[in-house]
């Protein structure tokens, strides 16, 4: 069925991973025990759902990818307005924000107008949200409700879209529609986030920002991002790069992540809250499982079509 | 099947936390009454009922907005079975037996004891026919459902729904206490409401 023996490679690999943890998962459970494992072990089974949603959206090809990215954006968006001081006044612009930007803006990378999709949220959905919550009358807050859902579009949807819009590049000699740097993006950065998770439990003192997320240590931090670079790079052979430009790429993805995950830790920490959702068992909400490839997406994308 | 599909949606659309205080249904009837501030207010209820009681719970609704066309006739009669009521004119006591009926032969259902749907700002007092439903059948069990957010995904005067993360919390059943007045009564299920509630307005 799948032709291309790198992608089957990678699909390999990522099932001997998470059988490996399962495994893992269950032997802590029966030896050790507790709150800890049991919610490691939410998060394994949480991981093999969507893997599995991830993988068979890749291979129906680009439109699979792109309805599961513009689900993945209504339900971040769903999550991240829920907890954003929007009022009546914003409904109107909240619909056109859920039925018409989300599917738009999929629609544009779909048909590969690069030039529209690339400014449509940031120029005109910017404008357009302004206009139409000013329509409503609602002055009280006007500024920050306007700038919240403009941030939730940018972030929820224009950011999330850049990483099924891997698939539409022309890189010479390279097959990118077989979503194989679609997943190279999501393994790396999302075993970014695992390993940080991961050496900063083990042996994570130092806090990295105290007053954003206790969790984070330098330790996870540094271990964390050189583990995911050398993930990236042992992975080198399923992308158009050679390993250095793999361990490159690798390391800014990782970086990118960081910076994402920090940013909506800030975000839920203004808002009172832990968690954006309770979708994903052990994970929260979905924001908080894409929270790191929202910043890592674009960059990734970008650097990549610039220099590839 | 059609209700699978709609229970599915609603939970797509409105979903969220959601937490069971009361024991599950059992098969009793039982009168789930909730605060009101958006029609999607019963479909969520209902879509986080057990599929098996979603048949046998009927919710309460006001015939003179659910016969307004052909598809909300549908939806209220055949997808969610319910009991369409007049809310004006001189027949209130009529809708509070043939409640009592529904009950009587075992059916559960749906109730807004406010009578209309509010702002989401705070809790009206209750009208008082939960109060004569549970004169007429004292046995029944009462079950506190708080919704909150509701009021944001399809506030009053919007036609469409805006995708939002909501609470649902079922509540301790209560029942109405042996020579308990009219207003204590309605006031201890409102106390009852509010304080399933993240605010306790």
């Amino acid at each position: 069925m799948i032709e291309d023996r790198e992608l089957l490679w990678l699909l390999t690999g990522l099932a001997g991973t998470l059988a490996l943890a399962t495994a893992a998962g269950q032997t802590l459970r029966l030896s050790v025990g507790g709150d800890t494992i049991a919610n490691v072990n939410a998060r394994i089974g949480a991981w093999w759902v969507m893997s599995i949603a991830f993988v068979a959206a890749t291979l129906t090809g680009g439109i699979g990818s792109l309805v599961l990215f513009a689900l993945l954006s209504m339900l971040a968006l769903r999550e991240f307005v829920t907890l954003s001081p929007t009022g009546r006044g914003d409904h109107r612009a909240l619909a056109w924000s859920f039925f018409v930007v989300i599917p738009l803006q999929y629609v544009l990378v779909g048909i590969h107008w690069y030039g529209l999709f690339s400014i449509l949220i940031p120029v005109y959905g910017f404008l357009f949200i302004a206009t139409r919550i000013v329509l409503s009358g609602e002055t009280e807050g006007f500024l920050e409700r306007t700038a919240t859902i403009q941030w939730g579009l940018m972030a929820c949807v224009y950011c999330v879209s850049y990483a099924p819009a891997l698939m539409l590049l022309d890189i010479d000699g390279y097959d990118a529609s077989s979503g194989k740097l679609l997943l190279f993006l999501v393994v790396v950065v999302q075993s970014s986030d695992v390993l940080q998770f991961v050496w900063g439990k083990l042996i994570g003192r130092r806090r990295i920002a105290p007053t954003v997320s206790p969790n984070k240590t330098w330790e996870g931090f540094v271990g964390g991002v050189a583990c995911a670079t050398l993930v990236g790079t042992g992975l080198w052979w399923a992308t158009p790069f050679n390993p250095w430009q793999a361990a490159a790429m690798s390391f800014v993805i990782a970086i990118a992540g960081f910076a994402g995950g920090l940013v909506m830790s800030a975000i839920k920490r203004d808002r009172g809250v832990k968690d954006f959702g309770s979708l994903l068992p052990g994970h929260g909400g979905v924001l908080d499982r894409i929270d790191s490839l929202l910043f890592a997406a674009p960059i990734f994308f970008h650097l990549t079509r610039f220099f590839f | 099947m059609t209700g699978r599909v709609v229970a599915a949606l609603a939970r797509l659309l409105a979903g969220g936390y959601v937490r069971w205080d009361a024991p599950p249904p059992n098969g009793e009837p039982r009168v789930y009454f909730a605060n009101h501030t958006s029609h999607l207010d019963f479909v969520l209820l209902w879509s986080y009922l057990p599929p098996s009681q979603r048949r046998r719970t009927r919710p309460v609704a006001a015939r003179d907005y659910w016969e307004k066309g052909p598809l909300r006739r549908y939806f209220i009669n055949r997808v969610f079975c319910g009991l369409l009521i007049d809310r004006s004119g001189p027949d209130a006591r009529g809708a509070v037996d043939r409640m009592a009926e529904q009950v009587a032969a075992g059916d559960s259902l749906i109730l807004f004891p406010e009578g209309t749907r509010g702002t989401g700002d705070r809790i009206a007092p209750f009208k008082a026919g939960l109060f004569h439903l549970c004169e007429a059948e004292p046995d029944v069990e009462l079950v506190p459902v708080s919704l909150e957010n509701l009021n944001r995904v399809l506030p009053k005067g919007e036609l469409i729904p805006v995708p939002m993360v909501s609470r649902v919390i079922f509540g301790p059943t209560l029942r109405l206490e042996d020579g308990e007045t009219k207003e204590t009564f309605l006031a201890r299920a409102r106390t009852a409401l509010k304080a399933l509630r993240e605010d306790g307005r």
